[in-house]
């Protein structure tokens, strides 16, 4: 098996597969990328680069209002200097998203009269888009007990950082500067408060924004050091607009990361489902999610994609370079272009040392009372979510191999009908209609009728 | 079957045990697969039966199957031989760290801590039980059978110290007790309180002692969990905490455990202070 070529985005490159042409085992690919950006609409996504106590947290939003009324307000363990914050390019975010993203593969069925492996496959990726944060306006100084630790402008972004007494004041300073502070919030601002936490409160600052021509809000970033490997979700559980989705990518030399507190499930993968999903994948993809959050009794969190960032395959996106993961804060990496800009093989020839884990959270107050907290395990396995279509062979040749091959091809159908039903909890009588099957699996082939096929 | 599991706490055990590395393997997706699982369970019997040899005791399967299906439900490795290992380790342990003629520390739990030191290579999945109530109430029943027989004083001490630290924390910060509850029922936690600290041969031999005991693991991990954010702060808690049990021995003397059965197969040892 080897691969020729790939290329980026709409089209991919041919793939030539020598081995045998089993669905599960190939995973050989030729490439169109689906941009189904809005899967998941009220997401939030963060980058979270880790190693040792360092951490470099990257916060990206899909804010679509005013960037006057934008606002976010996020626990951190200690008080930032300037050169510690920064902003990325949403570039850098939707590229990540785009390598991560669960796929669609697709294989062609070769004519069985044609005694010859001809194997050409089609993949599709359906990268995620998020959306985050509160969202609050504009303050001046006050005096409540709040102290103001440090005061920034980066990018198009005003940045304080917040260290209070109590969180009385706190709120009291934080409304009366016009910021949203929802009812309920203040218990858990307290609570951070006492576990020695300082507030991040970014506000988009207008002026900067209009020179800088930024008409999308970028990602804040921001590293620092800490023992804590977690990410504080309380303060957006308080809204109570039902669940929200959040998006994890973390970033280790290590391995696979998890949740300590909440158990990481593999979510289903590698299965092979009905062609008609291919006009559908990003409705198949909410409704598999769904279902499998509601299987798990709503308090999973899920994995998508773990992998070495040195490769992939099949690729929904080429691996991100040197420079963008230094971006994004994956400081052990050299500036050096250590990637080849994938020809032919499907390794690089340096193993950057950085392995990428996708966490998909669905989570509501109920569900989920402690913020999440994380673990890098030595687990370097790769995980993706891949689906696959196994497209018919519809020609009208005639042959034994045809008809057999005719009867197992509703033996199939049938059991991919019953694959979906299983992990979106779609209505099987459904699937079947608009497969047009009826739901009758024809009598197997008796194991004597090929034996002697000449008498 | 009735008067099997009733003759040795340790029957129970190992069934419970068993059944949780079946329903893990079947129904949550561990990630170990049987052929380790064969290979821990294999070395550990093997590590017994040579340091039976060694030390001139009978040999009896029943301890160092408890350890190996225990490493089987916590350890996670990147090879399938760090598994055994980890068995040798563990049944060794009990053979070669000996203090006032009993093993200092929990054989399991000793290994899973030299080999997350030592190496990069393995890991807990603290998480990977969910919040499952259904564990809750095997480990609550299977404690109700255990507990009686063995020392399962130190588990209701710990429970409370711990629960109880878990509780305040969560006033004290202003947070819901859903917090708490949601920590108390991690199932790593419950395995842990249920099985390993209660491990009789390496407690002190009082009840004071025990309590004592529960105090200091409970106290050590809470410094651990909440000072230094380690998600396995429990399993450190109980290593460094063995190492004083001798001294705890040595202020509060009491009588030796024994398993039902062995003073007449294996080796008596007089218990310190007599």
């Amino acid at each position: 098996m080897h691969r020729v070529q790939l290329r980026a985005a709409a089209v991919g490159a041919f793939i030539s597969c020598l081995a045998l042409a089993s669905a599960s085992h190939a995973f050989c690919g030729f490439y169109v990328a689906k941009a189904d950006t809005k899967l998941f609409n009220d997401a939030s996504k963060v980058v979270l680069v880790r190693d040792g106590d360092r951490t470099v947290l990257t916060m990206a939003n899909d804010y679509q209002g005013e960037p006057g009324e934008f606002a976010m307000v996020v626990p951190v363990p200690t008080v930032l200097q300037k050169e510690q914050i920064h902003v990325a390019s949403p570039s850098l975010l939707a590229h990540l998203d785009a390598y991560t993203a669960p796929r669609l593969v697709e294989y062609h069925d070769p004519n069985p009269c044609e005694p010859r492996y001809a194997l050409e496959d089609l993949m599709s990726a359906a990268p995620m888009r998020s959306k985050a944060e509160q969202n609050l306006p504009e303050s001046a100084a006050a005096d409540l007990g709040v102290t103001i630790e440090a005061e920034y402008t980066v990018g198009e972004y005003d940045i304080l950082i917040l260290s209070a007494e109590e969180s009385d004041g706190l709120t009291t300073w934080l409304r009366q500067n016009d910021y949203r502070i929802p009812d309920g919030a203040e218990d858990i601002l307290d609570s951070y408060l006492k576990q020695d936490m300082r507030f991040f409160v970014a506000k988009v600052n207008l002026g900067e924004q209009a020179r800088l021509g930024t008409a999308k809000l970028r990602p804040l970033q921001m590293a620092f050091e800490t023992e804590r490997f977690g990410l504080p979700i309380r303060l957006g559980t308080v809204n109570a607009r039902g669940t929200q989705d959040l998006f994890v990518y973390a970033l280790t030399r290590q391995g696979r990361v998890e949740t300590t507190n909440y158990r990481t499930t593999k979510l289903p993968s590698n299965v092979t489902i009905p062609e008609f999903v291919e006009d559908e994948f990003a409705d198949f993809y909410r409704e598999l999610f769904a279902e499998q959050t509601r299987k798990d009794g709503g308090t999973g969190v899920f994995l998508e994609y773990a992998w070495d960032m040195a490769w992939c395959d099949p690729c929904a996106a080429n691996p991100l370079s040197n420079s963008e993961l230094r971006e994004l804060g994956v400081f052990w990496v050299g500036e050096r272009p250590a990637r080849t800009p994938w020809q032919g093989s499907r390794i690089a020839p340096q193993a950057a040392n950085v392995f990428v884990t996708r966490l998909h959270v669905r989570y509501d107050a109920e569900h989920f009372p402690e913020d999440l907290q994380f673990k890098a395990t030595a687990d370097r396995e790769n995980f993706q979510g891949r689906y696959v279509l196994q497209h018919a062979w519809e020609g009208s040749d005639s042959c034994q191999a045809a008809d057999t091959y005719r009867a197992q091809l509703r033996i199939r159908r049938e059991q991919e009908a019953q694959t979906l039903a299983e992990l979106t909890g779609r209505d099987l009588e459904a699937i079947r209609a608009k497969m047009r099957l009826d739901g009758s699996v024809p009598a197997p082939t008796p194991w004597w009728r090929n034996l002697w096929p000449n008498s | 079957m009735r008067d099997l599991l009733r003759g040795d706490p340790r029957h129970a055990q190992i069934a419970v045990l068993s059944g949780l590395a079946i329903w893990g393997a079947l129904a949550l997706d561990f990630g170990t697969d049987t052929l380790t699982a064969l290979a821990v369970v294999l070395t550990a019997l093997a590590t017994e039966w040579v340091g039976s040899r060694f030390r001139g005791r009978r040999f009896d399967p029943r301890s160092p199957l408890i350890s190996a299906l225990s490493l089987v439900l916590l350890l996670r490795a990147d090879a399938w031989w760090l598994g055994p290992v980890a068995a040798v380790l563990a049944v060794g342990s009990k053979f070669a760290i000996q203090r006032d003629g009993k093993h200092v520390f929990n054989p399991t739990n000793i290994a899973l801590v030299a080999l997350l030191l030592l190496t990069d290579r393995v890991w807990i999945s603290p998480g990977q039980w969910g919040g499952g109530a259904l564990l809750a109430a095997a480990l609550v029943g299977a404690a109700c059978w255990v507990l009686p027989r063995a020392r399962g004083d130190v588990t209701l001490a710990f429970i409370t110290f711990w629960g109880g630290a878990l509780v305040a924390r969560a006033v004290w910060l202003g947070d819901p007790l859903t917090i708490p509850m949601h920590q108390l029922q991690n199932g790593g936690l419950l395995l842990f309180a249920g099985f390993m600290i209660s491990d009789p041969k390496t407690l002190p031999d009082t009840r004071a002692g025990r309590i004592l005991f529960a105090a200091l693991v409970a106290a050590l991990a809470y410094w651990l969990r909440f000072a230094h954010y380690e998600p396995d702060a429990l399993l450190y808690a109980l290593a460094a905490s063995a190492v004083f049990v001798p001294a705890i021995d040595r202020a509060l003397p009491g009588r030796r455990f024994q398993w039902p059965g062995v003073t007449t197969a294996g080796q008596q040892v007089p218990a310190p202070g007599r």
